[in-house]
């Protein structure tokens, strides 16, 4: 059997637009830095590194060697790992199977993302097979507005029912000091802003940011040593789901369905929506914030839009969902999944500041990423 | 067996990812090429712990993990540490017409390398433990170009 | 340093290494995955995740482990990607059922050189700040790394290209090899110049190839595999040096010795002269091999040509280093790791056919990472 593992320190850069003053060296250094101060740590105590990002949205071959003087790697053992969008829980994950594996027993896993110094959807659009699918149909944004489309007509949701998520995710970005776009909105702003690709509207979708996030993993006898109150990890699932676009299910989230499901399994998890005190996941549209609901299982299939209207996953209600903002709010890509469980952990910790959920024993938090893939770690603040 | 595979005409689509890219350049290396740009003066930057100067600056030292805060004017005179005459070309990528010499250069007050051209020089003159100076560049755009090359001290 | 449990490499599988070969890198891994999974004695339902090295770079797509999600078994299973060489992959499968989570593992590599253009890639593993715009790439770097070892230690030309003559040499008993030669020192020296000091026979070839491998818990290899086939996992280390070129001594191995001296440790190994038989060590430029046999501890700083000229290294010497022709022979970037730990696993099974080194009960495996060697991975598997 494995170790058990806790997340001991969380560091996160103040996310941006554009990071002009700061390269993407020197952004992984502000966020590991942090992360070291938040454990009260020092390079010296990090036995193994983990990074993560999206090659084409920088151009660097072989980042795990760029990266070296921001990670603090020189000499230490390092690789990286990379998934698309869900790159920043694949990175958690790796970070965590390391000291579960009893290999290394303090663990710096790394993601970050300089989407500003390129083209995102071009460079997204490459993820799709050359000869079938890059030219007609890729991008992020068609396939999502594709799936709710296709929602809304078989459930009634409506995109009242996703403006009312935007709202909520962009209101609660106002807490939270690190988040790129942090401005108050009303549904009607939503439903008034500039239409993408029907029906996401503007502030519907995310945008894209420079950032970077660093969370430590140690194994249980390292955690309870140097840390008052781990976030402990009770597992890490993931599931995936392409050969072509038209082979996905677009009216459920299949690849979601199945790791929550996994994920509740291991985790003895058996009605999530009153199990979990809070929820940090990436939902890049906030259509998905709907959609998606039926696939966590917090109700059955159609029956989000219900939840949505009765403010189930806002600040006070029953579950909930980004405090910080969520991946609408900020979204530097590579790190995105990551710092939703940076952000989980946090809550875990009680370290969350304004955007604190009181109490949190257990959190949920997610990643999401081309295509159709997902990533997703469940925390507790007891061993597992 | 015969395969319908043996009668396949095999197609290739050729391709070229193209995304344009504005790399930010940080605080850093801003300072150390502005001042290359503006100054001609190539500067390092000295670990405050173990008191090792880089060149290129760097943010964080390699061996102790402490910001980079005090800054060295270097004089731009330097060894020849090793060096290769590079044959082929490359037409998209290399700046300079084959053959031509890369080296990495120890220059004076640094502990560390720096990677550049050798020029001025027959490519089949060039040794190892040759002294050289930078040679800098009329009209400067703030990047690494701004040095031309290195080249032997007469 | 030990670990809780053991794992077991039960099966792999190898596409013969290839030029232009007329396959999808997708339908080249899962070729190698069904031989995989056929080699192990297992039904692709027995495989619980999958880590794929895939390389956005070289496969010119984004997400491009996406791409074999099909072809490498993980549909519906927990799947990840690790960037780098296939060492570090086999790494993470590792750590993966260690961490108590997982069972059988599969770990595919693919590289389709010939679709991509090698320069532009290795490029473009340089700082777009600094040595990018100079237009170094793998080639050019490994050249001024050739020189600073010659200088360091009085190393000579010819020394180098006994490597590519014993590799090659080497491949003519190894069937999926894609360059067997029999050639001399004086036609190494003779063929044409790249970067001085390396020459055309200097390098390895652009090449194609997938390999996967099937790991499992000690539990699950014992019941499914005789003792024969599985081949323990029985020591691994990693280690990254500083980036830039100029930051680091290239002549100077210290995170090789670093990463050696974890999985020795782990696999209680104290004299690896003595104690390993046979080595696939990273070989892509002749140069490196002397080099990293020095970082290994195989030999002491600047003896590695020493040893090689007497003979250490051959096919029949002591201690046989690539015998499998090395990545001079055939080099699919990306999978040359995995290809190597394949090769060794069938050597210590006893079934390496032609190039079957005698009595090889431990074997060393070495992967690298980035330009020049930065990073490596040291593996020990035994029987």
């Amino acid at each position: 059997m494995g170790k058990r593992v806790g997340i001991i320190g969380v560091g996160q850069t103040h996310h941006a637009a554009k990071r002009l003053d700061a390269s993407g060296v020197e952004l992984i250094a502000e966020a590991v830095t942090r992360a070291l101060d938040d454990a009260q740590l020092t390079m010296a105590d990090i036995d193994a590194i983990v990074v993560g990002n999206m090659d084409h949205f920088e151009n660097i071959n072989y980042v795990d060697g760029w990266a070296v003087d921001g990670l603090g790697a020189c000499m230490k053992p390092v690789f990286k790992v990379t998934t698309g969008g869900t790159t920043g829980t694949t990175v958690g994950a790796c970070g965590y199977y390391h000291a579960a594996s009893g290999l290394f027993d303090v663990v710096l896993a790394v993601g970050w993302e300089k989407n500003s110094e390129s083209d995102t959807q071009a460079a997204i659009a490459t993820c799709a097979n050359p000869t079938l699918e890059r030219d007609p149909f890729a991008g992020a944004i068609g396939p999502l507005a594709t799936e709710y489309s296709m929602y809304m007509k078989a459930f009634g949701a409506t995109e009242e029912d996703s403006a009312r998520v935007a709202a909520r995710d962009r209101n609660n970005a106002l807490n939270n000091p690190y988040a790129h776009s942090r401005q108050a909105v009303t549904v009607e702003d939503v439903l008034n802003s500039p239409m993408l690709s029907y029906p996401v509207k503007f502030l519907d979708m995310c945008p894209r940011s420079d950032g970077a996030c660093a969370v430590i993993f140690a194994n249980e006898e390292k955690a309870k040593k140097l840390c008052p109150k781990p976030a402990w990890v009770h597992c890490s699932v993931v599931r995936h789901d392409y050969t072509h676009f038209g082979d996905l299910e677009w009216k459920f989230m299949p690849t979601l369905e199945r790791a929550s499901a996994e994920a509740y399994r291991l985790a003895g998890i058996t009605n999530p929506l009153k199990e979990f005190d809070v929820a940090e996941l990436y939902l890049p549209c906030s259509t998905c914030g709907v959609k998606w609901m039926d696939s966590l299982w917090f109700c059955e299939h159609g029956g989000a839009p219900k939840l949505i209207r009765k403010g189930t996953f806002d600040m006070d209600g029953q579950l909930p969902i980004n405090p910080s903002g969520g991946v609408i709010s900020c979204n530097p890509i590579g790190a995105t999944a990551l710092i939703r469980v940076g952000e989980a952990a946090w809550q875990i910790m009680g370290k969350a500041g304004d955007r604190q959920v009181p109490n949190v024993k257990k959190a949920l938090c997610t990643g999401f990423g081309g295509c159709s893939w997902t990533g997703l770690m469940i925390l507790g603040a007891d061993l597992p | 067996m015969p395969s319908w595979k043996d009668d396949v005409e095999v197609l290739v689509d050729e391709g070229k990812i193209s995304v344009p890219y504005s790399w930010t350049v940080g605080s850093t290396l801003s300072r150390f090429y502005c001042e290359l740009r503006d100054n001609g003066k190539i500067w390092g930057n000295r670990c405050p712990s173990c008191g090792k100067v880089f060149v290129p600056p760097k943010i964080k030292c390699i061996d102790c993990y402490e910001d980079l805060r005090d800054w060295v004017m270097l004089p731009g005179t330097g060894t020849v540490e090793t060096y290769t005459v590079v044959r082929y070309q490359e037409p998209v990528l290399h700046p300079r017409k084959a053959p031509f010499v890369y080296g990495v250069i120890k220059l004076d007050g640094a502990d560390t390398g720096m990677v550049h051209f050798i020029g001025g020089v027959d490519p089949e003159e060039v040794k190892v433990g040759m002294r050289v100076e930078a040679v800098i560049e009329g009209e400067r755009e703030g990047n690494i170009l701004d040095i031309k090359h290195f080249r032997p001290i007469k | 340093m030990r670990y809780m449990e053991k794992v077991a490499i039960i099966g792999v599988g190898m596409t013969k290494y290839d030029r232009n070969s007329p396959l999808t890198f997708a339908e080249m891994v899962f070729e190698a995955t069904s031989k995989a999974i056929e080699d192990a004695g297992i039904s692709k339902d027995d495989v619980d995740n999958v880590v794929t090295v895939s390389s956005d770079f070289w496969d010119g797509r984004t997400i491009s482990t996406m791409a074999v999600t099909d072809a490498s078994n993980a549909y519906g299973r927990d799947i990840t990607c690790v960037e780098g060489d296939g060492t570090f992959g086999a790494l993470y499968g590792m750590m993966r059922i260690l961490s108590g989570t997982f069972g059988i593992t599969i770990v595919c590599a693919h590289h389709k050189g010939t679709e991509s253009s090698m320069n532009g890639i290795t490029n473009c593993a340089f700082d777009p700040l600094v040595e990018r715009k100079l237009g170094l790439d793998a080639v050019s770097s490994a050249a001024l790394q050739a020189r600073r070892y010659m200088e360091k230690h009085g190393l000579l030309e010819e020394q180098f290209a006994l490597v590519s003559v014993k590799n090659h040499g080497n491949a003519m008993r190894n069937p999926r090899s894609l360059l067997p030669m029999e050639i001399t020192v004086d036609d190494v020296m003779n063929s044409r110049k790249i970067a001085d000091p390396l020459k055309l026979l200097d390098c390895s070839p652009v090449t194609d190839g997938a390999c996967t491998l099937v790991l499992a818990p000690e539990r699950q290899a014992k019941k499914l595999t005789t003792t024969k086939k599985r081949v323990w996992m029985k020591g691994v280390g990693h280690c990254t040096d500083a980036f830039r070129l100029g930051d680091r001594d290239l002549a100077d191995t210290r995170a090789l010795k670093k990463a050696a001296k974890r999985a020795y440790d782990m696999a209680g190994i104290v004299d690896p002269r003595e104690e390993i038989d046979f080595a696939e060590v990273y070989d892509a430029f002749s140069y490196m091999e002397p080099l990293w046999l020095e970082g290994l501890g195989i030999c002491d700083d600047g003896k590695g040509c020493e040893y090689l000229e007497r003979g250490w290294f051959d096919y029949g010497g002591k201690l046989p280093v690539n015998p499998s022709g090395g990545r001079l022979s055939a080099n699919p970037v990306q999978a040359a790791g995995l290809y190597a730990m394949a090769e060794a696993t069938l050597q210590l099974r006893g079934k390496a056919g032609k190039h079957q080194v005698r009595g090889a009960g431990t074997a060393l495996v070495h992967g690298i990472n980035g330009m020049c060697g930065q990073s490596h991975c040291v593996w020990i598997l035994g029987r």
